[in-house]
């Protein structure tokens, strides 16, 4: 034991300072592994490519030998393959045969009967050849290679091809080498062609097997051009005897002489056959791969907490990669060639090779302390894990010695390539992926570096949302000061997947070029493995649609006399590549005799075969060809010449039957037509499944497409679906986060619907259309307090206030003094929710119209500026203030009754009848700090008063203005008003006791929070009246926002103005928008934004007052504005939400909101966006768009529209909710979405 | 020419009752629909591995050019596949079955990538005793054997594995040489009896391989179960 643990601790060490070292000079040794791979696979560019094409070796014929078996002293030349006897040596007698001189007489069926009837003759001659000398008599009988049975699967060919004999071939066979068959079949061609096979092919067919030329070539048709019939006996010799060929060859010259035939016969052509990987052993080589790469997958998956995970996944697989070429090339550097498939065992190494050791690296320098220098959390991390991966090692190093004794080569082989394989790849690990791995990790710690480098200077957290400090007024910015934009580099706009899919593909046009890639492999594959098959083919085609073809043909039927030697004749040939160029000296010799002509290309016409021709001629004796070789001896020509009367003879009575001579018709057109409408159909046909694969391919992309992108993001107007209740959203992996039920909480106790809301996080101001004010805590949605409108009481016009607010006042105190006033809260659960249908509100109102339709339809149609808090009451206020006067005098007689029935709601803390003061209007704007509530009203009386939150006592009040606010902004201690006739008063609020004595609210439970102030009840707070702007803007100041010691107005004048707020002086005036101002955005980082009646929306530094940037964005005003660091959110009359990118002024895409609630969205984090709906919430994805849920706030909520939407601090959102209030809390699961 | 019917490779098992899913007390109609997929997925597995497996078999005695290749593919007797499917999918879900009777789920190295892995292997395997060409049948056979137990030594370790994965070999070596022995089909070149002798290897490792394919897909139920239970 002890030896182990102190080996133990070796390795330990050891690898702690290999950690060291690679994460110390990561550049060197990446440097240095690199060269070492090249250098070990540097052996590899001696291997040969793999291919599956033939090899052919050419040696002379006259000092053959069969080549020994083993590699003797010369390689020099040889190829590897070349060793022992070959499978077979293929005698080919290659026959060219014509009726000469052509008769007017004949038809096109006596072109070739006669001269094909002349190959049994032929056949008979070379059966029969004896050759004796002094070593014996030797016949064909005792040479030939000898074949059994056919394969089982060519039972049709069994007539055809010789079985149990020598195997020799001609077109004879066909008619089973009998004379009489011959003479007796009707229709030749027919018998030819029905064993054609009928749909496209590749490999050799029978006719090209027996005739031994290519098809085209025979010249057994009926339109064939010069009446040339070639075609070949082939045989196949086991033994080579120079002296029984050479007299074979001898004879037949003499017998049947070739004039002018001038082939070389000095050479041999051995052909060397690979093995062939047909599709069926395609499939299991397919498979393995595709498991490899599904093992590889996985693996790589289980990579984590890493800066880039693709990139070490890519380092892990380059690893195991270049190990193994390593191994190879350290194989055959060391003399030990590969034998085996190299393809085939590939993925069976890299499995056994295997990724876990990297995986294993990874997940132990990962699981280091992340405070630690990265080069000692690499070496931490590789020796805590050093003893298993040696201990893994070991085994599996072990395991394949065991397997290296089997003593099966394979095997053996296979243990060999592992060994070194391994080896390397442990190498591979510890210098080149552990190098990757710390650069890495550094890479992460920088980056998170950077992340936290804004935040140490003095740069405040980009929290959006309406974040406000509290009392100390921000710290003076470093000019200059722009607008921070990200560049767009930096800039993640995070689209949804599939669109980024989309535009990756559209970016790089990856499937054009894979297609033309494809394109270019495909017909580089064609080329190389059936160069001669193509070749030909396009021989033929140009051949064919030459002119030159059919100008020839009536030239043709009039020339008496040796219609062969025209120049068609040679037209035949001459396109065809000539594959020997050494040779093309005697092409000119093709030319000279009429007749029968022999040329170069008659030497090798083997070579027009299909590459395929060989090996399927010889399988079917199953008799394999794979990594064996043929030899093919010189060819020897033989001619006939058929006299027309022979011609004449030997014709079967029915050959004029069914092919009128010639000389009848003596027009071209008037030829047998079946060989061009054959071609016609094909083509035809071809065109016909171009068009179909064109349907097919239009059909598919389309539905990739709908697949794909079933949105139209970026479009204006496009309904996102919005699901129903009970349907859960999901991402694309239908996966959908765990529902935690949110249910949103109700603040009930308004009577009118709720104009004005404010919040400073903790508590929540909001005043209704009677003028009640309500404080809530935002935390609990207890209501704190109530402060009624008590001024009504006092002002003498009018009656119906008074009688409302003392029914008001007097059921809160009905409620005080029942003290079981929970109990009616829970009993209440089941009361209708919708307040305004609530019974209170008809008898309230006895005989007035209903005023509920009024203020309904009112919101929808008023000018926009109902910005969440404050400014919306503008024209609310008016507008109710007027139907109240209107209805004024009926009013009173009604409200001498008491209050028909009580009136359930929470009851209220600190709920108590206030110090009565002069005021008799409504409230138009309400502020809300610390535990200040700054109210603005609409009479010229009284302007700004202050309230104690908690106590609901009023603290001070200022009544110098005459005109109605419009907006208040509360920042600090200063208080701004904006007023209905254009002029900006600039309150201050001045506390006797000084800030920094000032107590500050909140527990350690709300420690996240920002403390607010709190002013004690006993400190005298006075606010005074420090500057006034008269003529601030020429028509009422419609918006008014203050933050970053700047405050901002915006008015119905078309022009937005920032003022200083320390002095209130005014420092731009900002013109731009055609339309009064509608909504105005301005946050910590001094980032503005206005959006106006003219739909447009701009952005502007603030600190110069230019503009950055100008889109129109909606049809009609717009009515709300948020940016976040990344995008600029508006919302419009049209209903509609906009998301811009914030840098390029780009609409991303836009969300479709329902009628009257277009203005309701806050943005809870960067990623997070909420808007109002139909009695409903719904938090987006704002990077994606995406829907994530759907909060129902009411059990029967249809109807009702969320207005106003004010996001806390705490993530809870605060609904304007009809005369209701909704808290609710975001999900945490939202909030880790970010 | 002998067309090697030689593996019918792990086709050829009983059929063996699916097993009965009373013993869980979840929704049983979850429970179902998670079965049949889970059942389906192996079956399809099992079909494809025997089509690729036979294609390998057939190759080794086939001659280069075979006539057509896709013919080749159902070269062998039709009824094969699905046999190798039912069986395969039979195995897969007895494993886990087994392994909750016996109250241990299996927990080494349960992960795709060591299930990729093994099927690798026996791919393998399958490639080694197709196309290695070995001195005797008695080699083979061992090297066969030795590295069967290699693979559920390297995957499975588990003693219920072991057991199974004899006993299903050994029925199905059973069942191979019944029906060999009624002329149902018949091996190119039999040294064990009727079949090959390293047929029962090649069972062996196919249940070893279903098996650890069947626990992993196991697993997703077992992950939702666990889920639904924290919720509860």
């Amino acid at each position: 034991m002890t030896v182990r643990e102190k080996l133990r601790q070796k390795i330990s060490a050891g690898f702690y300072w290999h950690g060291l070292l690679c994460a110390s000079y990561p550049v060197p040794i990446i440097l240095f592994t690199a060269v070492c791979i090249l250098t070990c696979c540097y052996p590899l560019l001696k291997l040969p490519l793999p291919g599956t094409g033939p090899v052919e070796f050419t040696t002379g014929v006259r000092d053959y030998m069969v080549p020994p078996q083993e590699p003797s002293g010369d390689p020099g030349e040889r190829p590897d393959w070349y060793r022992g006897p070959p499978v077979a040596y293929i005698q080919q007698v290659l026959v060219k045969a014509a009726v000469s001189p052509w008769d007017n007489r004949l038809v096109p069926v006596d072109a070739f009967r006669s001269p094909l009837g002349r190959v049994f003759s032929l056949l008979d001659e070379i059966r029969n050849h004896v050759h004796s000398d002094s070593s014996g008599v030797r016949s064909l009988e005792a040479l030939c290679l000898q074949v059994t049975d056919l394969l089982p699967g060519l039972r049709r060919m069994q007539a055809l091809l010789p079985e149990h004999g020598c195997l020799l071939v001609s077109p004879g066979n066909y008619w089973q080498n009998q004379r009489e068959l011959f003479d007796s079949d009707p229709d030749l061609l027919r018998t030819v062609q029905q064993y054609e096979p009928k749909g496209l092919h590749t490999s050799a067919t029978l006719k090209d097997l027996l005739f031994g030329v290519h098809g085209k070539q025979t010249g057994v048709s009926l339109n064939s051009r010069n009446r040339v019939v070639t075609y070949t006996i082939t045989m196949a010799l086991r033994h080579y005897d120079v002296r029984f060929l050479g007299s074979l060859r001898s004879r037949l010259k003499q017998l049947h002489p070739s004039a002018n035939c001038s082939l070389r016969e000095e050479h041999m052509v051995h052909v060397h056959f690979k093995e062939e990987i047909g599709v069926a052993e395609l499939i299991p080589l397919v498979t393995t791969y595709i498991i490899l790469f599904a093992y590889i997958y996985f693996s790589t998956r289980k990579i984590d907490m890493v800066k880039s995970k693709w990139g070490l996944a890519l380092a892990a697989v380059v690893t195991v990669l270049s190990s193994l070429l390593m191994s190879v090339g350290l194989c055959t550097l060391f003399g030990l060639t590969p034998t085996l498939n190299g393809g085939e065992i590939f993925p069976y190494l890299v499995v056994v090779i295997g990724l876990e050791n990297v995986l294993v690296l990874t997940k132990s320098v990962v699981s280091t302390p992340v405070d630690l220098e990265v080069k000692l959390r690499i070496a931490q991390g590789l020796s805590n894990e050093s003893w298993s991966i040696m201990k893994n090692m070991a085994t599996e190093l072990c395991i394949i010695l065991i397997g290296y004794f089997t003593l099966v080569p394979a095997i053996q082989e296979f243990c060999l390539f592992a060994v070194v394989g391994l080896v390397s790849d442990f190498f591979l690990q510890m210098l080149f992926f552990t190098t990757v791995l710390s650069i890495d990790i550094r890479r992460m710690e920088l980056a998170d570096l950077n992340r936290r480098l804004p935040a140490e200077a003095g740069m405040p957290p980009a929290k959006p949302g309406p974040l406000r400090p509290r009392e100390t007024p921000p710290p003076p910015r470093p000019s200059p000061h722009t607008i921070t934009l990200q560049t767009p580099a930096f800039r993640n706009l995070r689209l949804p997947k599939r669109l980024r899919v989309v535009y990756f593909l559209a970016r790089t046009r990856l499937a054009q070029r894979i297609i033309m890639a494809g394109t270019v492999i495909w017909i580089g594959i064609l080329l190389y493995t059936d160069p001669a098959g193509l070749r030909t083919y396009l021989a033929a085609q140009v051949s064919e649609q030459s002119p030159l073809g059919g100008a020839g043909l009536p030239h043709l039927a009039v020339a008496p006399v040796f219609p062969g030697g025209d120049p068609t004749g040679t037209l035949n040939v001459l396109p065809q590549a000539d594959p020997t160029p050494a040779l093309s000296e005697n092409l000119s010799q093709g030319h000279a005799p009429p007749g029968i002509s022999w040329g170069p290309e008659d030497e090798e016409g083997w070579r027009r075969l299909s590459y395929r021709h060989w090996p399927s001629f010889f399988s079917y004796y199953n008799i394999t060809l794979a990594k064996r070789y043929i030899s093919i001896l010189p060819v020897i020509p033989v001619t006939f010449h058929v006299t027309p009367r022979e011609a004449l003879e030997t014709r079967h009575p029915q050959d004029t039957r069914h092919a009128p001579p010639l000389q009848t018709d003596p027009s071209p057109n008037a030829l047998p037509h079946g060989a061009p409408v054959q071609t016609d159909l094909t083509l035809y046909k071809v065109a016909a499944l171009g068009l179909a694969a064109g349907v097919l391919l239009v059909l598919l992309l389309f539905c990739l497409y709908r697949l794909l992108c079933p949105r139209n993001y970026g479009q204006n107007g496009v309904q996102h679906g919005r699901r129903r209740r009970g349907d859960l959203p999901c991402d694309d992996y239908g996966y959908s986060p765990p529902v935690s039920e949110i249910s949103p909480l109700l603040l009930r106790g308004h009577n009118m619907d709720i104009e004005c809301l404010a919040s400073d996080g903790m508590l929540l101001a909001s005043c209704c259309l009677a003028g009640q004010i309500r404080v809530w805590d935002a935390q609990t949605g207890d209501c704190l307090t109530v402060i009624p409108n008590h001024g009504l009481r006092r002002c003498s016009s009018s009656g119906g206030w008074e009688h409302r607010d003392g029914w008001d006042a007097g059921a809160v105190t009905d409620l005080e003094t029942l003290g079981g006033a929970e109990g009616q809260d829970a009993g209440g659960a089941g009361y209708p929710v919708r307040r305004r249908a609530a019974p209170s509100r008809p008898t309230l109102f006895g005989d007035q119209p209903d005023l509920t339709a009024l203020i309904d339809t009112s919101f929808g149609q008023q000018p926009p500026s109902q910005a969440p808090s404050a400014s919306s009451g503008f024209d609310f206020g008016g507008l109710v203030e007027r139907a109240y006067l209107e209805h004024e005098p009926s009013v009173s007689p009604v409200f001498s009754a008491p209050p028909p029935q009580p009136v359930q709601r929470r009851r209220s803390l600190g709920d108590q009848p206030m110090a009565p003061t002069d005021w008799d209007s409504a409230v138009w704007a309400l502020e809300l700090r610390g535990n200040l509530i700054a109210a603005g009203r609409s009479s010229g009386k009284l302007e700004v008063c202050l309230w104690d939150a908690v106590e609901g006592s009023l603290r001070c009040s200022n009544e110098d203005g005459v005109s109605g606010i419009t907006a208040l902004a509360f920042l600090n201690n200063r208080i701004v008003a904006a007023r209905l006739n254009g002029s900006l008063d600039f309150f201050t609020v001045d506390i006797n006791k000084p800030l920094g004595l000032l107590q500050y609210r909140g527990g350690p439970g709300r420690g996240s929070m920002p403390p607010s102030p709190c002013y004690s009840s006993d400190d005298v707070i006075s606010c005074q009246l420090t500057r006034s702007v008269q003529c601030a803007h020429q028509k009422p100041i419609t918006v008014l926002r203050a933050a970053a010691g700047r405050v901002v107005t915006g008015s119905q004048d078309h022009t937005v103005r920032v003022y200083r707020l320390e002095d209130s002086c005014c420092l731009f005036t900002l013109q731009g928008h055609s339309g009064g101002i509608t909504a105005i955005y301005i946050d910590q980082t001094m980032v503005l934004a206005s959006g106006g009646q003219d739909g447009a929306i701009c952005l502007w530094d603030v600190l110069t007052g230019s503009r950055v940037s100008h889109v129109y964005g909606h049809r009609g005003d717009v009515t709300s504005l948020v940016c976040t660091t990344s995008c600029v959110i508006s919302s419009g009359l049209d209903d509609l939400i906009c998301i811009w990118d914030r840098s390029t002024g780009i609409k991303l895409y836009s969300i479709q909101q329902v009628l009257g609630c277009g203005a309701s969205f806050g943005v809870i984090s960067d990623s997070l966006l909420v808007t109002g709906g139909q009695g409903c919430v719904s938090f987006w994805d704002l990077n994606f768009g995406d829907l994530l849920q759907t909060v129902y706030l009411g059990a029967s909520s249809e109807g009702q529209g969320v207005r106003q939407l004010v996001v806390l601090d705490n993530a809870a959102i605060v609904c304007d909710f009809g005369s209701e209030l909704s808290l609710v809390y975001v999900p945490s699961v939202l909030e880790k979405l970010d | 020419m002998p067309r090697g019917n030689a593996t019918a490779s792990k086709a050829l098992r009983p059929e063996a009752v699916p097993p009965r899913q009373g013993s869980y007390n979840a929704a049983i109609a979850d429970q179902t629909a998670n079965l049949a997929i889970r059942g389906l997925l192996l079956f399809l597995i099992g079909v494809f591995l025997a089509l690729v497996l036979n294609l390998l078999q057939v190759q080794r005695n086939v001659t280069l050019f075979p006539p057509d290749g896709f013919a080749s593919i159902f070269s062998s007797a039709w009824w094969v596949p699905p046999c190798c499917g039912t069986a395969s999918a039979v195995i897969g879900l007895l494993y886990p079955c087994i392994d909750r009777l016996l109250g241990e789920p299996h927990k080494f190295k349960r992960e795709w990538s060591s299930v990729m892995r093994c099927v690798a292997v026996f791919v393998g395997i399958n490639h080694a005793s197709a196309k290695v060409d070995f001195a005797n049948n008695v080699q083979l056979s061992l090297t066969l054997a030795a590295l069967s137990i290699g693979l559920w030594w390297t995957f499975d370790r588990s003693c219920s594995g072991l057991g199974l994965g004899f006993a299903i070999a050994f029925l199905a070596t059973l069942t191979t040489q019944l029906l060999v022995y009624n002329g149902l089909f018949q091996y190119t070149s039999p040294d064990f009896l009727y079949v090959r002798s390293w047929l029962p290897c090649i069972f062996f490792a196919g249940v070893i391989t279903m098996g650890s394919i069947g626990r992993q897909l196991a697993m997703y139920e077992y992950k939702v179960v666990q889920e639904k239970t924290h919720q509860d």
